[in-house]
Order: structure tokens, then C-alpha cells, then sequence
């Protein structure tokens, strides 16, 4: 032993204390080994982790409704919505803004779409509104132009519009464009807006705000020459029934004001309508107080709304509450999914047990051959054992035409064997058969065959040995079996689809279905998250029962 | 547990003759029930039973001749009754019924039992046997219907009556000149044989260099790692395929107009990616599987002689663990190869795989071309099998394991 190990800590051999030489050792081969891994991980997070999040997330986002009509929305806060009775003037006026530019921007049908979700007629309300709100805008903008012929060019409104300090609310208009259309509005309009103008005249300003962001960003038109759209008449037509604008108008100095000062003169030759009945005289359902409900239901920016309506419920006024009897299916459908995942399980236990018992029993070479038999459907694409079933399942198909041939059928009674539950759980027990042998085999594997001689040597009866010898050892292949088994049907798609016809589909259907054809993604999301739920729940089991270190892949 | 002594014969009047009878019955009851009248099928079934029994024991036909022999008789017995397909029917029932003779006579159904088992211990453990037969009649026997319809003369998914009557007339290879030679198939062939294998090679590399990461001895949050990389395999499938549908999509649009790429290039680049995840898993669980016994004196002992770690790994390591990377691999392609639900969110028309062209073909029931595609999928998963064998046994020899 040399001096320094007996009289200070132990040193490696370059001279550094050991634990630290140890500890930086260790360091360095946790990095190493992070290193290795690091690759994959990122590739996994970033292409598979991240967008299945932000398509769960889909399930409870809901800004749509706040960002298509902000103002309205804020209106409709006011709104008591167990008063019976539709919200009053003011909410209509922002509607009527707020639809217009989205009506321009053509977003209204699809905030039209989302609110169909939740209560049907929704949709054309939004449509035939938003083709029709022109004519409202018109009441105004044919009187004003009469009054001020100027008016009607577009330099007269460009020219008066124009001029310093109004910044704060055109970013504050460019931020709902935003809103509402993303990556649409970034960039130079070619106006700044007057300042004074923004104060006396707050409606028309914004209103010929709104205009100039769209007209030059998305349209890509020249804003100086061109004429506004009729919200902008209506606005002014709106701002001069206050009568303090209008004072505010016969002092202002500005470009145009005389224009302006013309049409306060003869405010007697604008229209006196009132928005609500405009929208009324539009479409009745307008008065609908449950239309309104609906849309202050889900103005909030985020809602349990798609997992409710994934349960079979509904917000209501009182809050959330079941639908009605007729529209409930979403709970069938999932209790259907368990309900016949586990028939699928059971049924391939019934069938598995038996021949993993033989193929872990028989001498190695002859259970090789007949692993063969196991591993070849395995092996075998998914689509061509799917359409294997179709071939043998269908009315004309290979088993009927046998039994017809037999007599045992009558040619006019064919069985029914597909496009219901029948086809799906039979097809779907032969796909999946070969998951629940493997794990069963190699669990069989490690029960000595000496056991069950054992026990019967002492006296039980074949029975007796099987059930109390040897099936409690190959209880953890059952479970290892049974849950990769229900986790892979819980969760099947292609054959459903094909052989299921409409009563033997699965839930997961239904998630394509409003993913590819209904367009509803938030109650595909939220559908999806409760399914997803479900198999962590198993796999975390699985975990717990097998590790996942211990999944074998037959072969 | 096999019974090594005499076997004795069992009595050929109160046991050959009346069990061969009982089968002739069955068998029996079903053609006499084609023909209308299953009670008479039973008594002459059962009557040809007894009296082939009675003849093959009584005379002590030898088995090779006798089996030929009733087969014979029983095929004419089914051309003169119905047609050729009859015929073929009648040897098969012929060919079971003068095995059954032998089996019961010779005593043969007792030589798997121990030789203290009852009478209705015996017949449970061949019933058991018949059984599992079933079971691994239900496993393949689907695939065989697919492959003889692969060669329908006509265009429909159903038996025609040329076909059951062997009628070559009925037979043709129309669907496998329809399947390679049409652009309607072969384009999504070789986007199948493109994507595959170069998801493959990306979930290969990536995942073996992972597992390499993972069996090392000191790995923080291992558990949590290997979870998120095995989720690919877990999470059901039309979830994934719909949270990349989201993901992909802008993704693509990106490419498109950052980078000024070509619009099918950039498919193609979307749909590796999303099936090189779905193989990653695969390769993981195998090849971390083969380092479960992998030795690491041998690394040391490499580095010890002077390899470095580029060295050691692909002179010491690779080779060893090679069945099981090539295992993974296996699994990662037909995991590609064999995908339609994420294709069909992910892709567009001109990454059409094979796999999808046969779900669209299916929904809509076009042709049996399908059935030709499906054909060569089976010989192709035959070969894959063979393969998998092959790299199985080598892999137990090298670990000095071999089968009994």
C-alpha cells in the first residue's frame, strides 16, 4: 500500500480523488448512453408525442366563436339567457359588424359549422345571414350618397379617413383580423388613420379600419380610389344618431367635413331601423332565444362541450345535462367497442389456450412446424386476411354457398355472417388469435412439465392436476394475452370498417368518420382522448403485469 | 410420455368396425343431406363404414394398398354421382376414412397416451388433438379460398360452377395480368417498395443506436424513455394517424413554400416519416431483447486491445446482435408495408401504397384483382417467414442452443 491511500481519500491513478473519478466516470457514461438515445427520442417527441398533444388539445379548444365575432361576444356578456327572450339592440349592432367582416372574409360558415354541432339550423342561419347583410348595409349607404354625393368615391373617404394619431385603434382592428384569419394580415395597408376622425366618428372609423386591412391585405386592392363596403355607411349612419357626434361633426375642420356636416343636416332621410328587426326580417330565428343561448354556451375560448357531447350530453342553460333519447350514441357505441373487445378476447382464449398448451408440450421439433401454422396469418397482411373473411363471410360467400350446397341452409335463408357484430368479432378473433398464443406459449414454456406428473403421481385426477397445477402457472401468459389483445381491438379500424357493415363498428370508426367526412375534429379529439385514456390505463397494466421489457415478437 | 411396448389391437367387432361405422355415418349424413335424404345417408354411410372395417382387418389388406385402393373407390363413387369436383370430394373422404381404419385398428390412437389411461381418458386426449386441429384449420384455412379465387375466370369474389367442377374453362390468370399490368396496381406497388424500405432503414439505425443507449447500465428515467418509445405500438392506430394528419399537413405546406420543394417529394417525405415512427417500437423491443444477452466483457476486452468505439461496435457488437436488428427490421418494413390508416390520412393520391389501394378496393368491391394482390402478399409473407426461421435457428446456434 502507498502513503496516500493510507493517509487521504483513495486516488485513481492520475491522481484525482477516486469517488470523484468514479462519479465523473459514471457522468460521462450516462451522457454517452443519452447521447445514444437522444436521436430517437427527439424524432419520436417531435413527430408522433407533440401531434398527438395538440390534437388531444383540439377536444377542449373553442376560440373560434370569440375571435369571428369578438364584439358580439362581449355584447352578449350582458345577456341574461334565462330571461326567454332574444338580447337586445346592442348585441345585434355588433353582430352585424362583426358578421360582416367575417361574412367578407368568408368565416362565418364555418363558425356557422361549429355552432351546427350544438344546435341543427345553425349553419344556413350563418349562410343565408351573411349573404344577405349587403342589403342591410344598403339602407344606409343609398340615402347617404344622395345626401352627399361625394360620398360615393372612394378618394373622398380615403382623403378623410387619412391623417394621424388613430394607430391605436387600427392595430386594435389588424389584431381581429388576426383573430379571425391567421397569417392573412401581416404587412402595409397604406393608411394611417386619422386621429380625429377615430374620436368623433368611433363606429366608422373602425368600420373603414376594418375595411382598409382587408380590402388591401387580402384582397390586394388599391384602398385610395376604391369605394368602402356598406358596413362603413352604416356605421356613419349609426354614429350620427348620437347627438352629441353630431355636434361633434358641425365643429370638426377636417378633410371632407363638409360632406360630412351635409349628411348630419338631413339626418331625417336616414333610415330609422333597428338591427334586430333588420336580422328578424333576415331570419326569423334570429328571435330564437335558443340560438342565442347556444352561441353564449360557447363563447367562452375553451369548453368541455366536445367531451360532453362525447358522453351522450349537452351544456345546456342549467348546465350540463343528457340528450335527448334519440340522439344518444355515443355511449352505445363505446360500450359496444368494450363490450365486443372483450368477446374478441374471450373467444381467442378459448381458442388459444388449447393449442399454445400443445405447441409448448409437443417435442420442440414437431412444435416448430406447427408454430409455423401460428406465425404465417401473423406474418399475412392485415388486408388480405380481411378480405379473406370477406370472401368466406359474404351471402354468396364461401361458407354459405357450403352450407347451401349441403343442404343444411336454404338457398333463400343465407346466414348473415357479415356487415354486422357477427363478421367483425369472427374476423377480428382469427386476426388477432396469433397475439394471444405467442405470450400464452411462452409463458407455457416455463412450466415444468414435471409438476403436473408430480401431481398426479400423488393422487389427483387429470382434472385436478390441470386446474390446480397447472393452470394457476399460466394465469400471467392469460392476462399478458388478453390485455395486448384488447388493446389491439379496442382500438381497430380497417377491418370494422370493411366487414362491420353499421352494427360492428368501433368507436375509432366513428373518430374517422368525424375526422374525414363530418369535419367535427373537436369531438373526434375529444373521442379519441377518452379511448387513448383507456389503453394507457391497460398498457400501464400490461406494464405492471409483463413489462414492457418483456414483450416477445413471435419469431 | 409416449408409450414404448406391445400395442395391443383392439377388437375389430366391438370396437374398429362400429367406431368406422359411427364416422361413415357423419360423413353420411352430410352427403345424403345434399342430395336430400340425410337419414338414408346415415344408415348407407354407416353401412360402408362397418363393411370397409370388416374388409381392410378381416383380409389384413396391407395399409399402403388399401388406403389407394378406398381412396379409388370412393372418387369414382363421387365422379359417377356428381362431377369432378365429387370426385375429389369423395377421395378425401375416402382418404379419412381408410386412415381412420388403420388408426383404430393398429392401435395407433393409444401410442401418444401412457398406457394406464381409460378408454375416456384416450378418447379426451384425441379429441383435445382434434381439437387444436381445428383451431389450426381456423388459422389458415381462410388464406386458401383467397389464392384459388386468385384464378377466377370470372369477375366476382364468389365460386362459379366451371371453378367447383374443375373446369379449366374457369381458371385463368387474368387478375395477375391485371395486377402487373396496369398502372392502377403497379404505381401503388412501387410506392409500397419505395416507402417501406426507407422508413425501415431510418427506424433501424435510429432504434438500434437507442437500444445500444438504453441497455447500458446507467440510464436516467429509462422507464419513462422506453414508454415513449414504445407508445407508437400502443397508441391506437387512427389516433396516431389523425394527431398526424394535424401535424403533417402544415408541415408539408412548409416544405413547400420555404424550401421550394417538389409536392410529391415532399409526400413522400411526410409518409416515411410517419410509418418510421410505427416501426421504431419493433426494433427497440427485438434488438434490446438480443442485448439482454449480449456479453459486455467483450467491449471491454475489445477496447482493452485497442478498439475504439466506432471499432468495437461494428466489428464486436454488430455481428452479434445482427439476428436481432435484422429481426426489428423485418418487423419495422411489414409494419410499413402492411399500414393503410396512416397512409390514408398522411398521404395524397400519388403516395398511394398497396395496402390502400386494397382497403379502397374493398370498401367498394371493384375486382378480384385484389385477390391476385393478395396472393403474391401471402408468397411474399411465406418468404419473410422462411427468413425469420432461418435467422432464428442461426441465432440459436451461434448462442449454442439448438433444437432438439
Amino acid at each position: 500500500m502507498s502513503d496516500s491511500t493510507s493517509s487521504g481519500p483513495m486516488l485513481a491513478a492520475d491522481g484525482t480523488p477516486l469517488k470523484i473519478s468514479l462519479s465523473r466516470a459514471l457522468r460521462r457514461q450516462k451522457i454517452r448512453a443519452l447521447a445514444l438515445i437522444a436521436p430517437l427520442l427527439l424524432f419520436v417527441v417531435i413527430t408522433f408525442i407533440i401531434p398527438i398533444a395538440t390534437m388531444l388539445f383540439r377536444s377542449v379548444e373553442n376560440q373560434i366563436v370569440s375571435n369571428t365575432m369578438p364584439e358580439a361576444t362581449i355584447a352578449l356578456e350582458a345577456w341574461d339567457e334565462s330571461s326567454g327572450e332574444a338580447p337586445g339592440e346592442d348585441v345585434f349592432q355588433a353582430l352585424f359588424f362583426d358578421l360582416f367582416r367575417a361574412a367578407e372574409a368568408k368565416e362565418h360558415t364555418k363558425l356557422g359549422t361549429r355552432l351546427n354541432y350544438e344546435q341543427t339550423g345553425t349553419s344556413s342561419l350563418f349562410r343565408t345571414t351573411g349573404r344577405n347583410l349587403d342589403d342591410v348595409g344598403e339602407l344606409w349607404q343609398d340615402p347617404i350618397e344622395d345626401i352627399a354625393p361625394a360620398l360615393k368615391d372612394g378618394e373622398t373617404w380615403f382623403a378623410m379617413m387619412s391623417g394621424t394619431g388613430g394607430d391605436a385603434l387600427f392595430d386594435e382592428r389588424r389584431t381581429l383580423w388576426t383573430e379571425m384569419a391567421p397569417d392573412e394580415f401581416e404587412g402595409e395597408v397604406g393608411l394611417t388613420l386619422s386621429g380625429d376622425v377615430a374620436k368623433i366618428l368611433p363606429l366608422t372609423a373602425a368600420a373603414y379600419a376594418d375595411w382598409a386591412i382587408f380590402e388591401a391585405l387580402a384582397e390586394e386592392r388599391d384602398i385610395a380610389t376604391r369605394d368602402p363596403w356598406e358596413a362603413v355607411y352604416a356605421a356613419l349612419g349609426l354614429d350620427l344618431r348620437n347627438p352629441s357626434v353630431v355636434d361633434a361633426v358641425n365643429a370638426y375642420t377636417g378633410p371632407h367635413a363638409q360632406d360630412l356636416q351635409l349628411v348630419a343636416a338631413n339626418l331625417d332621410q336616414l333610415p330609422d331601423v333597428m338591427f334586430r328587426d333588420a336580422f328578424a326580417e333576415l331570419d326569423e330565428d334570429w328571435l330564437d332565444p335558443e340560438v342565442w343561448q347556444t352561441i353564449k354556451i360557447y363563447s367562452p375560448d375553451y369548453t368541455s362541450g366536445y367531451f360532453l357531447n362525447s358522453i351522450d350530453m349537452e351544456k345546456g342553460v342549467d348546465g350540463a345535462q343528457m340528450r335527448p333519447e334519440n340522439q344518444q350514441i355515443y355511449i352505445k357505441l363505446f360500450i359496444r367497442t368494450l363490450w365486443m373487445s372483450l368477446l374478441i378476447t374471450g373467444s381467442c382464449i378459448v381458442l388459444g389456450y388449447p393449442v399454445a398448451w400443445i405447441l409448448a408440450n409437443l417435442p420442440l421439433r414437431t412444435a416448430n412446424v406447427l408454430m409455423i401454422l401460428v406465425l404465417l396469418p401473423f406474418w399475412t397482411s392485415l388486408l388480405v386476411r380481411t378480405s379473406a373473411w370477406k370472401v368466406l363471410l359474404q351471402q354468396q360467400g364461401v361458407i354459405n354457398e357450403i352450407l347451401v350446397w349441403l343442404g343444411f341452409v336454404d338457398d333463400a335463408n343465407r346466414l348473415i355472417l357479415m356487415n354486422n357484430a357477427t363478421g367483425t368479432v369472427i374476423a377480428m378473433t382469427h386476426i388477432l388469435l396469433p397475439f394471444m398464443i405467442l405470450p400464452l406459449y411462452s409463458v407455457m414454456k416455463t412450466v415444468p412439465p414435471t409438476y403436473l406428473r408430480a401431481a398426479k403421481s400423488l393422487g389427483a385426477t387429470n382434472w385436478t392436476a390441470f386446474w390446480r397445477v397447472y393452470f394457476p402457472q399460466s394465469v400471467p401468459g392469460i392476462g399478458a394475452g388478453s390485455i395486448l389483445v384488447f388493446i389491439l381491438s379496442i382500438g381497430y379500424y380497417i377491418t370494422p370498417e370493411i366487414v362491420g357493415g353499421t352494427s360492428g363498428v368501433f368507436i375509432s370508426n366513428r373518430i374517422a368518420y368525424h375526422i374525414s367526412s363530418s369535419l367535427n375534429w373537436g369531438l373526434a379529439a375529444a373521442l379519441g382522448t377518452i379511448l387513448l385514456s383507456v389503453v394507457l390505463v391497460l398498457y400501464w397494466c400490461y406494464d405492471r403485469i409483463v413489462g414492457i421489457d418483456n414483450v416477445k415478437l413471435g419469431g | 410420455m409416449a408409450y414404448v411396448g406391445p400395442i395391443t389391437r383392439p377388437d375389430l367387432m366391438t370396437f374398429t368396425a362400429p367406431c368406422t361405422a359411427a364416422l361413415g355415418a357423419v360423413f353420411g349424413f352430410v352427403v345424403g343431406n345434399a342430395f336430400g335424404s340425410p337419414w338414408i345417408g346415415v344408415l348407407i354411410g354407416a353401412a360402408l363404414g362397418f363393411g370397409l372395417a370388416y374388409l381392410l382387418c378381416q383380409f389384413e389388406v396391407p395399409r399402403t394398398a388399401g388406403r389407394w385402393a378406398v381412396i379409388a373407390v370412393f372418387a369414382i363413387l363421387g365422379l359417377v354421382l356428381t362431377n369432378l369436383g365429387g370426385a375429389i370430394a369423395g377421395a378425401l373422404v375416402g382418404g379419412v376414412l381408410s386412415w381412420f381404419v388403420y388408426w383404430l385398428s393398429t392401435g395407433a390412437y393409444r401410442k401418444n397416451v401412457p398406457i394406464y389411461y381409460t378408454s375416456l381418458q384416450t378418447l379426451w386426449y384425441n379429441s383435445f388433438l382434434f381439437i387444436c386441429g381445428l383451431v389450426f384449420f381456423f388459422l389458415v384455412a381462410p388464406l386458401v379460398p383467397v389464392m384459388w379465387l386468385s384464378f377466377n375466370a370470372e369477375d366476382f369474389f364468389t365460386f362459379t360452377p366451371e371453378m367447383l367442377s374443375f373446369d379449366p374453362a374457369g381458371y385463368s390468370l387474368k387478375h395477375y395480368r391485371d395486377f402487373l399490368g396496369t398502372d392502377e396496381w403497379m404505381v401503388p406497388l412501387k410506392n409500397s417498395l419505395i416507402i417501406a424500405p426507407i422508413a425501415t432503414v431510418i427506424s433501424v439505425t435510429l432504434g438500434t443506436l437507442a437500444a445500444i443507449g438504453l441497455s447500458q447500465s446507467h440510464v436516467p428515467f429509462r422507464q419513462w424513455i422506453m414508454a415513449i418509445m414504445i407508445s407508437p405500438m400502443i397508441v391506437p392506430l387512427i389516433i396516431s394517424a389523425t394527431g398526424m394528419f394535424f401535424f403533417y399537413a402544415p408541415l408539408g405546406n412548409w416544405l413547400e413554400a420555404t424550401l421550394g420543394l417538389n409536392q410529391s417529394f415532399v409526400g413522400y417525405v411526410k409518409v416515411i416519416l410517419a410509418h418510421a415512427v410505427l416501426g421504431v417500437p419493433f426494433v427497440i423491443i427485438t434488438v434490446t431483447a438480443t442485448l439482454v444477452g449480449f456479453d459486455n466483457s467483450l467491449t471491454r476486452a475489445a477496447a482493452n486491445m485497442g478498439a475504439n468505439p466506432v471499432t468495437t461496435f461494428f466489428r464486436v457488437q454488430m455481428p452479434l446482435i445482427l439476428p436481432g436488428v435484422i429481426s426489428g427490421g423485418l418487423f419495422a418494413f411489414i409494419t410499413s408495408f402492411d399500414e393503410v390508416v396512416v397512409v390514408l390520412f398522411v398521404g395524397s393520391a400519388q403516395q398511394q401504397t398497396l395496402p390502400w389501394q386494397m382497403f379502397t378496393g374493398l370498401r367498394e368491391q371493384i375486382s378480384p384483382t385484389i385477390l391476385a394482390a393478395a396472393t403474391v402478399l401471402v408468397t411474399f409473407s411465406i418468404l419473410l417467414l422462411t427468413t425469420v426461421e432461418l435467422l432464428r435457428r442461426r441465432s440459436e446456434r451461434l448462442r449454442g442452443l439448438s433444437p432438439g
